[in-house]
């Protein structure tokens, strides 16, 4: 386990290279990114690895580079208008790559941000459904997960809003023929499925963090390999894009600590 | 041309108890909110709504007026969700049908093709098909054979919308970047109602933008409301932007019975000029207030 002191790399940072890990090998799709790690996570990837992104605006429009966090909408360079109605004809051609946000996830990677206890009177109603279901059987989906704790990594989830692979595999070919979960990152580490039976995996966990603390913070029985190794740091030159030229505002810190 | 126009009240008029009604706009954006609150002050209830949901929904649901709530979502964008709609849902005062928001799409244009469902994956896997019972799926009659949702028309009896410009004819101009799904409450609704920050003549409406912006045609309008402000507190660019302040003491007074009594009173059970006087009033306190905190904050740092 390295110590994030050593290095200087705040756990924040690593979020964000977790993140932008999503989007290594794609060409031009639409990468769509919700909350502040991903929302840089994708910006730094188009910068780096993966230069043929196409980034939406946040509003109806796909935007030029990747610039700053905040940048004010009349700052930004448009390149093709992208109102709702034409972000679904985008989800169901598959040329997508999402990072979405999750109130729970479950073990085998569905997701809940509709209601929390039962649907038909919740103990807490949220945001809704959304456009979950459609995403994750057309295109790849993975998840953020600021404040991991056995309160957002569940056992099962109250809503199936975001499709997982064993309620994909039960709905037949249609829905497992585009979907994928591809990754998910926490504030501790990053999760896959690429185990037989597609259950979650720790695939890595952030610099300073241990597997025990992870096991603890989980509310389900999670894969864990003999070798866990660490998210990797990001290099120089990443780190210089991060703070000098994405977020630096710092926005990052306000969303993960330390 | 027919000449189109109404009032809020004739508006109101043309609905009935038991109606489902589609909102336009999408979120705490380009909501019909004046005919929104023309809805709560009628003796209308027992209504289907059905919405990319704002704060038309939780203010509708409060006020007693709904039975079923049909949306994917319900936000006030800025801030995450609808207090009002949160306490129906949680207090079970409402049935709800939650879709997909590309099968809510569907459903509005299946409505507008006059096909009783369309096909779609969106959908497949959730609880969508769950807490739907209703909801089934088609297999492909071609050599895939696929297994998808076969999403039902969403028949509306009315939809109301509010664009930027429109002419007595019922032309409707959206000047804002995106124009949601305005054109398809109006294709799948029986009544079909826009209203609008301004009624110009018909030449004015070429002429305030590229003709794309041109979006509703009179074919889907039966009746046109000018209604300045109509949209407020949710955004209407580029006319106005979303009222952030008046958002925040909206959800601030949800949250507690007796502040909620005086928004009600003050804002709520006045008509719409008396709304839209209301609305001015406590955008000036709170500038006052603000300066005034300005202010004391500048004398402790000296």
């Amino acid at each position: 386990m390295s110590d994030p002191t050593a290095t200087g790399v705040t756990r924040a940072e690593s979020c964000i290279v977790a993140c932008a890990e999503v989007f290594r090998g794609d060409g031009e799709v639409m990468a769509s990114a919700f909350g502040t790690a991903p929302a840089i996570g994708s910006r730094l990837a188009k910068r780096t690895f993966s230069p043929d992104l196409v980034l939406t605006d946040g509003d109806a429009a796909l935007m030029v580079g990747a610039p700053a966090l905040g940048t004010r909408p009349e700052e930004l360079v448009l390149e093709s208008h992208m109102p709702y109605r034409k972000v679904f004809d985008v989800v169901w051609s598959g040329r997508r790559n999402l990072i979405m946000m999750a109130s729970q996830i479950d073990r085998t990677g569905n997701q809940n941000i509709s209601a929390i206890g039962p649907w038909a009177r919740p103990k807490a109603q949220l945001v809704g459904v959304r456009g979950a279901p459609g995403n994750t059987v057309n295109h790849p989906t993975s998840y953020w997960i600021p404040n991991h704790s056995t309160r957002t990594f569940v056992e099962q989830v109250d809503v199936v809003s975001g499709v997982g692979y064993r309620r994909a595999a039960e709905a037949g070919p249609a829905a497992t023929r585009f979907h994928e979960i591809r990754h998910v990152i926490s504030n501790l580490g990053v999760f896959d499925f690429e185990t037989p039976d597609r259950v979650m995996r720790l695939r890595s966990v952030h610099p300073g963090v241990t597997v025990d603390e992870v096991v603890a913070a989980t509310g389900f029985e999670l894969v864990v390999p003999d070798e866990v190794p660490d998210t990797r740091l990001p290099t120089p030159g990443e780190l210089a894009l991060i703070r000098e030229v994405l977020d630096p505002r710092g926005l990052r810190d306000r969303e993960v600590r330390a | 041309m027919a000449d189109k126009r109404l009032t809020l009240d004739d508006l109101v008029g043309e609905l009935r108890s038991g109606m489902t009604i589609g909102i336009g706009g999408w979120g705490s954006r380009r909501k019909p909110m004046a005919a929104v609150r023309a809805i709560l002050r009628s003796d209308l209830d027992d209504l289907t709504v059905v919405s990319y949901g704002g704060p038309d929904v939780g203010l509708l649901c409060d006020a007693g007026k709904v039975s079923r709530v049909v949306f994917p979502f319900v936000t006030l964008d800025s801030i995450p969700t609808d207090p009002l709609f949160k306490a129906a849902r949680q207090s079970a005062a409402v049935a709800s049908t939650e879709y997909d928001e590309g099968m809510f799409y569907l459903g509005l244009l299946a409505a507008s093709q006059r096909v009783p469902f369309l096909p779609t994956r969106a959908g497949l896997g959730s609880d969508v098909l769950v807490v739907n019972p209703e909801l089934r799926t088609v297999t492909s009659p071609y050599a895939d054979g696929e297994e998808l949702v076969a999403v039902p028309a969403l028949r509306l009896d009315a939809a109301v919308v509010h664009v930027n410009r429109a002419d007595a004819g019922g032309s409707g101009q959206i000047l804002g970047p995106d124009p949601f799904f305005d054109e398809l409450y109006l294709g799948a609704a029986d009544r079909r109602f826009v209203t609008t920050e301004r009624l110009v003549p018909t030449e004015e409406l070429a002429a305030g933008g590229p003709l794309q912006t041109l979006s509703i045609s009179r074919l889907l309008t039966d009746g046109v409301v000018e209604t300045p402000g109509g949209a407020h507190f949710t955004a209407c660019v580029p006319d106005y932007g979303r009222d952030e302040s008046f958002q925040k003491e909206y959800v601030a007074a949800a949250g507690d019975p007796e502040a909620w009594a005086a928004f009600r009173s003050r804002f709520l059970e006045v008509d719409e000029d008396g709304y839209q006087a209301a609305a001015r009033e406590l955008a000036g306190e709170l500038d006052a207030r603000r300066q005034a905190e300005r202010a004391a904050a500048g004398k402790e740092s000296r």
